[in-house]
């Protein structure tokens, strides 16, 4: 502890077992370039049949805990500065660089497989992801809770793949949400698990299977019984559903209004249906029946407090928005130097106004789409009011991201259409920014 | 310091102090200048001597009251009492911000008014930008304007034909100049005008033209779609002789820099223009929505667009976009406080904010139907007022292209 205060005070706040965990073990070199691809088709024999979910570790108290430990907010900032820290450079750095190098190579199988390979998720995981919102008296590895850190990170790794991103990135939605809102036992039960070597599957399950779904008027109905709860309801597009070991349930609790519950994949009267989607395919997504599933009475997270639930889903959406700014960074990314080589007319397409302008406007709207994202994700980590500013990031990833998404395969014509070139799959994973409800938080 | 996005505190007293002009001053007399065009808005004389006060005080932080231009060279220490040797290398919110977000706050009150501001001319951004100490002595406090547009050069600046020919001591400037904004009422008239013609952008150099210069004679006065209060004056320059020290940078006609000096002005000012767009936009945003929760609209940040009313969910797209281009303003104004290269996201924010402030404004007339359409608010004026600033200093497609030859690594050839 003595030395963590060390290196804040040289300005580096650092001292972090996930940075130090990267910046030591060149994972992206030790993860090598075996054929992924082939190692995924082997695996792709997900049914599309109902199953019951029997998937799943033991989760256990291994320690006691007197109260809950939560990561302090950081203070509040006199100076506006774009400029993350060190500490935040070198873990979106490396992110981006596992995200390029390895995920983006293998995104057209794994959006055909509708999984990720389970070295990359395991190489991921290396990363720290799931441990960047827990508290370091729990194992975590960031000192201060970091919605921005989270966010970089989240971006970054989108530039790879949105799909192979929500993957990853569930588990650590799961444990920053026992951090923030789970009490001691809760904490003591599930949290080593994610801070350990074999992180859990694990989602967010907040949508449900209907058009204009509203997360403040859930149909997933919790009833107290027998000094516990029972579950019965719907949740739809859940991330890595088929495996999924612990999942956090949006539901309406009788007479509470709309509550999390912490469920476990084990507690019996739980089925899975893959729901393969337009995009973020490789988020292998599925859907969650729940038919009198019983859950103890410590199945509750926080205490069906509706600001918390309403702070679950906002930080969810801007989860999203992390991943709508890094997806639309990747179009960009493609665009330029494609309509720069692509010639017609005897010159370059990015010699026309109507090309030109395209990709002007796509730079300006992502750089609004990523200010808007950061102001919000920065007002949650100074303990400010940030609704608004998470709705207004919302719409901006939705509808200009969308757009950009769109742009993209214009900008390619007929080429853009077909899978030699990724933009297709943008277009399709951009449109998850604007209708995803939970899923995953930052 | 962390990723910080929130307006710093030490302007907070300068907002206000805009804020108060706006609400004192400015509102009061909007809608009178928007019908008596041409007419001198004598209010502001008194207020331009408040200001200056406020700035020999320091009250305003070095910042004047946000006025175009002007204040570029600040200390960029914001409150003159808090004004300690910093970190070169450390994060600084300085004259850019400052002039920004008191210039926004001042065009939330009114552009027309904000523009024909006594002492607060885009000239004396050309003068900040380039002028050496004697020309900032000679000049520096005075009220100048811009003549750049020429009846066959608008965007194309490079196409100017107003000639200076030097005679002796002097320089002798022949040509027509229009919509040149407070031409009439200003000190100084900052002239862009070719050395040599078959030269091109090299050879254009600023001159300052006192306003009573007996060569400088005014055509007219234009009448406009809005921002009525400020003066736009059309002008002939017949055998105009100027001292040579007149001359803003360097006299020789140098191809590799080419532009660079008088551009330099614009990378300071389209922040300013763009953050008068989102000054506007935000006035039209908050009269539309008290006029909409009057009619009974709940705007709910939590529950998706689709749950709430067409009108509820629309006014929140117009604040997203507005946020954006708020934002993208304020980094390139914080980009050019620490003297990151920020053309490109000037131009950014220029084209967003231009845009949308257009576009907000619209939409906020048609939201609120007659009310809004009516003179009884100004809801209307300042739908006509926020179209100029997509046009003057460089309109939206000026932008775009400068943003995708950055972009693309274009040349002006490549990419026309």
């Amino acid at each position: 502890m003595s030395s963590q205060t060390n290196l804040a005070e040289r300005g580096m706040a650092v001292g972090l077992r996930a940075l130090n965990k990267i910046a030591s073990s060149d994972i992206v070199d030790r993860l090598g370039l075996r054929d992924q691809a082939e190692r995924l088709l082997h695996e792709t024999t997900k049914t599309t049949m109902r199953t019951a979910a029997t998937a799943g570790r033991t989760f256990a108290a291994a320690q006691k805990l007197s109260r809950p430990a939560r990561q302090p907010k950081g203070r509040r900032s006199d100076l506006f500065d774009l400029t993350p820290t060190d500490e935040q450079q070198m873990l979106r750095d490396s992110v981006r660089e596992f995200a390029l190098a390895k995920l983006r190579p293998v995104t057209e199988a794994a959006d055909d497989a509708c999984e990720m390979p389970a070295e990359l998720l395991s190489a991921a995981n290396e990363l720290g992801l799931s441990m960047v919102g827990v508290p370091e008296q729990l194992g975590g590895a960031v000192e201060e809770r970091s919605a921005v850190t989270s966010v970089l990170m989240s971006e970054a790794l989108a530039q790879g793949d949105m799909g192979m991103a929500v993957s990853c990135l569930a588990p650590a939605g799961v444990s920053t949400a026992l951090s923030l809102w789970g009490d001691a036992d809760q904490q003591a039960t599930y949290l080593p698990e994610f801070v350990g070597e074999n992180v859990p599957a694990a989602a967010l399950a907040v949508l449900e299977p209907r058009a204009l779904f509203d997360p403040f008027k859930l149909q997933t109905r919790a009833r107290a019984r027998d000094g516990g709860y029972v579950l019965d309801g719907a949740k739809s597009l859940v991330p890595r559903a088929a495996d999924g070991e612990l999942f956090i349930v949006a539901a309406e609790l009788e007479g509470r209004g709309p509550a999390l519950f912490v469920v476990e994949a084990k507690a019996g009267g739980i089925a899975v249906e893959p729901q393969p989607a337009m995009g973020v395919r490789a988020a292998a997504t599925g859907v969650l029946t729940f038919d009198a599933v019983q859950l103890p009475e410590g199945a509750l997270l926080g205490d069906a407090d509706l600001a918390v639930y309403a702070e679950c889903v906002a930080l969810a959406r801007l989860g999203w928005c992390a991943l709508a700014v890094g997806t639309a960074q990747a179009v960009l990314d493609y665009v330029i130097p494609y309509v720069n080589e692509r010639k017609a007319f005897g010159e370059p397409i990015s010699n026309r106004q109507a090309v030109a302008f395209t990709v002007a406007n796509i730079a300006i709207e992502l750089e609004g789409m990523r200010l808007a994202t950061y102001r919000a994700a920065s007002r949650v980590d100074q303990d400010l009011s940030f609704a608004r500013e998470v709705s207004i990031a919302r719409r901006l990833c939705a509808e200009r991201g969308m757009a950009i998404g769109s742009d993209g395969v214009q900008m390619l014509g007929g080429h853009g259409y077909v899978k030699d070139h990724p933009v297709e799959r943008w277009y399709r994973d951009l449109r998850a920014a604007g209708l995803m409800e939970g899923a995953l938080i930052v | 310091m962390p990723i910080n996005l929130e307006t710093p505190k030490k302007f907070a007293g300068l907002v206000s102090q805009a804020h108060i002009v706006a609400t004192e001053v400015f509102r009061p007399n909007s809608r009178k200048y928007d019908d008596a065009e041409h007419s001198y808005p004598k209010e502001l004389d008194m207020l331009a001597a408040a200001i200056d006060g406020m700035n020999e005080s320091g009250a305003l932080g070095g910042a004047g009251a946000g006025g175009v231009g002007g204040n570029g060279n600040g200390d960029g220490n914001g409150n003159g009492a808090s004004a300690k040797k910093a970190d070169p290398n450390a994060n600084r919110n300085g004259s850019n911000m400052a002039s920004l977000l008191g210039l926004t706050e001042l065009c939330w009150g009114d552009v027309g008014l904000l523009l024909t501001m006594p002492r607060q001319g885009l000239g004396q951004a050309a003068i900040a930008a380039v002028a050496d100490d004697e020309q900032l002595k000679r000049f520096g406090r005075k009220w100048a304007a811009m003549a750049i547009t020429e009846p066959e050069a608008g965007s194309d600046s490079a196409a100017i034909r107003t000639t200076a020919r030097l005679d002796g001591d002097e320089y002798v400037l022949n040509g027509e100049k229009i919509f040149v904004t407070s031409g009439d009422r200003a000190e100084l008239i900052v002239v862009w005008a070719t050395l040599d013609p078959k030269q091109g952008r090299a050879a254009i150099k600023s001159f300052v033209v006192e306003r009573d210069n007996p060569g400088l004679k005014l055509d007219r006065l234009e009448h406009k779609l809005g921002i009525r209060a400020s003066d736009t004056a059309n002008f002939r320059l017949e055998d105009c002789r100027v001292p040579k020290e007149n001359l803003l940078g360097s006299p020789e006609i140098e191809p590799k820099r080419g532009f660079a000096g008088v551009m330099q002005t614009f990378d300071n000012t389209r922040p300013l223009v763009a953050g008068m767009a989102i000054g506007v936009a935000r006035a039209c945003l908050e009269r539309t929505r008290e006029l909409l929760e009057e009619a009974g609209v709940e705007i709910d940040y939590d529950a998706p667009p689709h749950s709430q009313s067409a009108a509820a969910s629309e006014f929140i797209a117009m604040e997203s976009d507005w946020e954006a281009a708020r934002l993208l303003t304020l980094q390139a104004a914080w980009m050019a406080d620490n003297r990151k290269p920020n053309s490109l996201q000037a131009s950014m924010a220029k084209a967003k904010a231009g845009r949308t402030g257009t576009d907000v404004a619209l939409r906020c007339v048609a939201l609120c139907g007659s009310v809004g359409y009516g003179e009884g608010e100004l809801l209307e004026k300042w739908a006509r007022d926020a179209k100029i600033l997509d046009l003057f200093e460089g309109t939206q497609q000026i932008q775009l292209l400068i943003i995708a030859r950055q972009l693309l690594g274009k040349t002006s050839a490549e990419l026309k």
